[in-house]
């Protein structure tokens, strides 16, 4: 009879130390799905920052460069693409040929001394320059935090917690140009 | 990280316990020495009073302590756009949940710190000195090392530091004035006494003359110890955080080779929170190895610049073991980091060089940091107005042109 309470009381042990296990690791999972959440959020934030430059720029640099409709149109298009983007990858995609499009733009405005001088347009290249680096450093962080919330999901003994609530793998924020591949790339002296 | 995070953290506890220490025994043998042999006690409760204000004080607004001591005035987005982004795309590489406070100094000399006492409430100072000679990559590396220095915890370190050898300091002084002053009045009543009761008390005033003098020096030498490796650590995570480890190596250069008289504002309490040590030129510290804050800063040039592999923590170890051959100091949990890659540095416009022009952009920037407000007339000339200036509109001196003013 006592043998089969302290059985019970083992059994019983057990059980509610897996169940703190469980939770401990279900809590931490959910917590990095969070940071990896919050990372993409930052790159959001940036990327609509820079679509809301993009308007201004282009504003302030018309007046100068009467000749080049053809870069402010293909800044324009990419533009919109990239707004129009829903998913990761799509998103990484349009947003390449955006920085794409935006450094043609910056190697044309060279050839235009009298634009460089202008202190509007200096504000907003600085504004530019800085949200093309945030928007690199946002996705840096996105794919640390996506790194080990994947390591996470397929290493024992966590794996077997994320697939019984259905944690799913991400996909990492991945550069389709090659001019963007270089960390902050739109670089305009 | 979070390995160094905690080692960080545990050090800044054993550091106030050894500073009490230093505290309470330097109450005691005061007490002693003041009011005679059962006085020890009365002084250890005054110095642990002392502690415990400090404690208090230093917890709650050290760093407001700190900014004020240097004069650093807080700017916003307008008044230097490009430090301001700066310091924002560091918090977004470094993941940090709030935007520190961002605050400038007006002193020429090139240098900067962080202080604050978490990540969510911290500030990072630059004086304009800095921002008129470094251009952006450099910039960008000196405000990732005083990220690091915030990612890492070691600003409430810093802080908690700085505030307790000022407090130990300043009861050695005031002991010591106090001696000094009261001996030069009343040098005979010790001599008339001519009882054991006045020879046992002297021995102990002497006593408590040599802990006044090297408590000070105990507590300066425990913060140094700690401290310099906390440089390095902080190089190695502004590398990271950046990937472009060249950008901090020049910045350092251009800091080490600065004509600039030394920064007016620093003192032996805060000059180890700077990134360079602030008291370059003078040849006081003697006990450089024993006394220095920070580690020489040819040696942190060096292994930035041979850091050729990557820019993980792993790659700055190996940068530091081959060029000061001595053993690692990156903590084992960091150093399996994932292998990073450099990136290409930005080209840029050259920064003006000559001396004149830096000048002229410092008083500019302070300018800007005290509320001027800068037009440019279209006949060129450019005006500088005050912010007390209180009228709609002004007439260019040059050209005779009435141009709007902002109400500000």
């Amino acid at each position: 009879m006592t043998g089969v309470i302290i059985a019970l009381i083992i059994i019983f042990g057990i059980l509610a130390l897996v169940a703190i296990a469980v939770i401990g690791i279900y809590n931490s999972l959910v917590g990095s799905r969070n940071q990896v959440d919050n990372a993409w959020a930052q790159i959001d934030v940036q990327l609509k920052r820079r679509h809301d430059l993009i308007p201004n720029l282009v504003e302030t640099a018309k007046g100068y460069m009467k000749h080049e409709r053809e870069t402010f149109e293909a800044i324009t298009k990419a533009r919109s693409a990239a707004m129009g983007a829903k998913t990761v990858s799509e998103a990484a995609k349009t947003e390449g040929q955006l920085a794409d499009a935006l450094s043609k733009f910056m190697l044309v405005v060279e050839n235009y001394p009298e634009l460089k001088a202008n202190q509007n347009f200096l504000a907003l290249q600085e504004e530019l320059t800085s949200t093309e680096n945030k928007i690199a450093f946002a996705r840096q962080n996105y794919n640390d935090q996506v790194l080990f919330y994947n390591n996470r999901i397929q290493m024992f003994p966590s794996n077997v917690v994320a697939g019984m609530f259905a944690f799913t793998k991400r996909d990492f924020f991945q550069v389709e140009s090659a001019a963007e591949r270089e960390v902050p790339k739109v670089s305009f002296s | 990280m979070w390995e160094l995070i905690r080692a960080n953290k545990r050090n800044s506890i054993l550091l106030m316990a050894l500073m009490a220490v230093v505290l309470l025994l330097l109450g005691f043998v005061i007490g002693m020495a003041v009011v005679g042999p059962e006085g020890g006690l009365l002084g250890v409760g005054a110095a642990a009073m002392i502690w415990l204000v400090l404690a208090l004080v230093s917890f709650s607004s050290g760093d407001q302590i700190l900014l004020a001591a240097s004069r650093a005035q807080p700017v916003t987005h307008d008044v230097h756009p490009q430090l301001f982004n700066v310091v924002e795309e560091m918090k977004i590489a470094a993941g940090l949940p709030v935007m520190p406070k961002v605050y400038i100094i007006n002193d020429p000399a090139p240098n900067a710190f962080a202080t604050g006492r978490s990540p969510q409430s911290a500030s990072i100072a630059v004086t304009a000195g800095l921002l008129a000679r470094l251009n952006r990559d450099e910039l960008q590396g000196v405000v990732a090392h005083e990220m690091s220095h915030i990612l890492h915890r070691d600003i409430l370190y810093i802080t908690l530091a700085g505030i307790m050898l000022g407090g130990i300091a300043l009861l050695s002084q005031v002991f010591l004035r106090g001696t000094f002053y009261h001996s030069m009045g009343s040098r005979r009543r010790y001599s008339s006494g001519g009882r054991g009761g006045g020879q046992a008390q002297l021995v102990l005033f002497i006593i408590a003359i040599a802990a006044a003098i090297l408590a000070p020096i105990m507590a300066q030498l425990l913060y140094f110890a700690l401290s310099r490796r906390r440089e390095y650590l902080a190089d190695a995570g502004g590398a990271r955080l950046t990937r472009y480890p060249e950008g901090l190596a020049s910045a350092l250069e251009k800091i080490a080779g600065d004509p600039a008289p030394q920064l007016a504002t620093a003192n032996e309490a805060t000059a180890p929170m700077y990134i360079a040590n602030p008291f370059k030129k003078r040849g006081r510290r003697t006990l450089s190895d024993l006394t220095s804050t920070h580690p020489p800063i040819s040696e942190r040039i060096r292994i930035l610049r041979n850091m050729s592999q990557g820019a993980s923590f792993k790659d700055y170890a190996q940068a530091y073991t081959a060029t000061t051959r001595s053993k690692n100091i990156v903590p084992a949990a960091a150093m399996n980091d994932e292998p990073i890659a450099i990136r290409q540095g930005q080209v840029e416009a050259a920064r003006p060089e000559k001396v004149q022009r830096q000048v002229h952009e410092i008083g500019d920037i302070m300018r800007r940091v005290n509320g001027f407000q800068f037009l440019t007339c279209d006949c060129g000339l450019k005006l500088k107005i005050p912010p007390d200036f209180r009228a709609d509109a002004i007439r260019c001196p040059r050209c005779s042109r009435t141009l709007p003013l902002q109400a500000s």
